[in-house]
């Protein structure tokens, strides 16, 4: 059991989202950071369609009430397990009665974190994001409080081999000797830009703000949340005065309602915009755009969408040997401390 | 048949089929959106139909083989699209929705009737009379856009929208009429409500009482009938 001391700014149960119910007006939700709760899960021996707890900008205080191997990954909270500093992207076996302390994101506005076994949250519509609008998936389909109690699943054999191979390490924890290259984790977070591919209405703009959108830097809004990022800065005009029709969005679509200030549309977005697309952000991309905080600038670089797709094929070969070097590294560390 | 391929990012593609909303682009779409699910792609997400397009989300992991996705779905979807003239969509279901019309449930009833200079009673006949269509679901869960609203009840939104509009509410905007599934924010005009749960999360099979291509009619129910079957559905 994991028992909520205080919730944190907005911690919420996701998986990778609710697929297959958008053409009734249900939205995904799902992870902001796909790439953190993938690497999470895998570190704890999940299979990466496991939920975990997404923290924002403020993260929680949680007490395991019993021994447990966890994972956290994205930003970085200064986490503090029982007054000691928490490793991130390592899994680390917390004791009974421990208490993991988040504080403020110093760098990044995300974090996820998973447990072996997984939490045990019943899935609604095949996952367990918390849909918070419609009150359903995650935690009684609301936002952590305090006094919450998660249940965890029990660990799978995975997750036990991984508790085996860890070196022990201080009084309060057990983590690994290795964790996810630092090299890594700077090249796909650290981008000064996000990469973005022109919309369907791209042509639809005036070529100054063409110009502008992909010169200028934009800044995101107090507004930004889950749902979508609001940007502050030049002010995008179209040149066609007719209304389109709605149609699907998706994630990392940045449209521009008729005041001229795009949204990129991101995970608790609606499934269906009636607002002119004029680009598109690369998937490769979405762990960078999950950690911006409100108040920060982005900057776009355009990309082809071959390009792009050329980027996310190599990004899934590099998670698959991320996921494979954790595999190898619990097997070579089973019989005792690497 | 007419259609264009073009990707939505680097996950999806869009089908357009045409600008325009009518009832013949609306059953290719739909009859499209069923085909596309029965043929099962084993990279097909999901499809998301909408007025005269289809999204559909691809997943890459299966495509890693492949040196670019979106040509190999766009080829199959082709393929697909090209077998056929015209695809029929499967017979329409009815719905009926009962509406207590008026007083607290439709705070807006009067001023819909006002704005069209004709009566209460009339904007309920009108609103009853009319089939509508369910083009497609889209801004809440189960929430339809629906065609069919007769000219003489086109109101424009509320100038200032509404933070808390409760679940079932029936209301106008501009050409449209719908009901909202569930509380939110909202600046139609609200001339009733439905007893009726329009989003049920826990049918997972059916988890929205309407469904696009859905043939719907409201009909009057008194405010005791209202009561009556809202505490029913709880």
């Amino acid at each position: 059991m994991i028992r909520i001391i205080e919730p944190g700014l907005l911690s919420t149960v996701q998986d990778e989202g609710r697929h297959g119910f958008q053409q009734y007006g249900i939205i995904t939700n799902g992870v902001m950071d796909p790439f953190a709760l993938r690497i999470a899960n895998y570190l704890v021996g999940n299979e990466e369609k496991e939920a975990g707890i997404e923290v924002t900008l403020t993260g929680p205080t949680l007490q395991f009430e019993e021994q447990m191997l966890i994972a956290v990954c994205g930003a970085d909270f200064s986490a503090l397990l029982d007054d000691e500093p928490m490793p991130l992207w390592r899994p680390v076996l917390v004791q009974k009665g421990s208490i993991l302390h988040m504080k403020f994101s110093k760098k990044g506005c995300r974090a996820v974190i998973a447990v072996g076994g997984g939490l045990e949250i019943p899935a609604v519509m095949n996952s367990q994001s918390t849909y918070v609008r419609a009150g359903i998936g995650g935690f009684k389909g609301r936002a952590l409080e305090k006094e919450d109690v998660l249940n965890v699943r029990t660990p799978s054999i995975q997750t036990q081999q991984t508790i085996k191979s860890l070196t022990k390490k201080g009084k309060t924890y057990w983590t690994s000797a290795w964790s996810i290259s630092a090299l890594y984790l700077n090249n796909l977070y650290e981008r000064e830009t996000v990469r973005v591919m022109e919309g369907r209405q791209y042509d639809e703009f005036s070529e100054d703000s063409l110009k502008e959108f992909w010169e200028e830097s934009f800044k995101l809004s107090p507004q930004s949340d889950r749902m979508g990022y609001r940007l502050t800065g030049p002010v995008l005009e179209r040149t066609v005065s007719e209304e389109m029709l709605s149609e699907a969005v998706s994630f990392g679509t940045i449209q521009v309602p008729s005041d001229g200030e795009p949204i990129i549309l991101l995970a608790d977005r609606q499934t269906i915009g009636g607002y002119p697309k004029i680009g598109q952000a690369a998937s490769v991309d979405f762990p960078a755009l999950a950690q911006k905080k409100p108040g920060e600038p982005l900057r776009f670089t355009k990309i082809s969408h071959s390009e792009a797709q050329k980027f996310l094929i190599e990004r899934e070969r590099d998670i698959r040997e991320l996921k494979w070097g954790i595999e190898f590294k619990v097997r070579l560390g089973q019989n005792g401390p690497a | 048949m007419n259609y264009s391929l073009e990707p939505l990012g680097d996950q999806a593609i869009l089908i357009e089929f045409s600008q325009e909303v009518n009832e013949w682009i609306h059953e290719q779409v739909q009859g499209v959106k069923g085909r596309i699910e029965e043929m099962g792609y084993d990279w097909a997400i999901e499809v998301v139909p909408a007025f005269a397009s289809i999204a559909v989300h691809y997943d890459i992991r299966k495509l890693l083989t492949c040196q670019s996705p979106y040509d190999l779905v766009a080829k199959e979807l082709s393929l697909l699209l090209d077998s056929k003239k015209t695809f029929t969509k499967k017979a329409s279901r009815e719905i009926n929705i009962p509406v207590f019309y008026g007083g607290k449930a439709g705070p807006d009833l009067d001023e819909v009737a006002a704005h069209n200079g004709i009566s209460a009673e009339e904007v309920v006949e009108l609103h009853t009379k009319a089939e509508y269509t369910v083009y497609m679901l889209g801004f809440a869960p189960g929430f339809p856009y629906v065609g069919g609203l007769n000219e003489k009840l086109a109101t424009p939104r509320k100038s200032k929208p509404r933070l808390q509009i409760p679940p079932g509410s029936v209301g106008i905007a501009g050409q449209q009429t719908g009901v909202y599934p569930i509380e939110t924010p909202g600046g139609w005009q609200l001339i009733g409500q439905t007893p009726e749960a329009l989003f049920r999360p826990m049918n997972e099979e059916e988890p929205t009482l309407l469904q696009a291509g859905d043939k719907i009619r409201f009909y009057a129910i008194s405010e005791e009938e209202f009561y009556e079957r809202q505490e029913r559905n709880k």
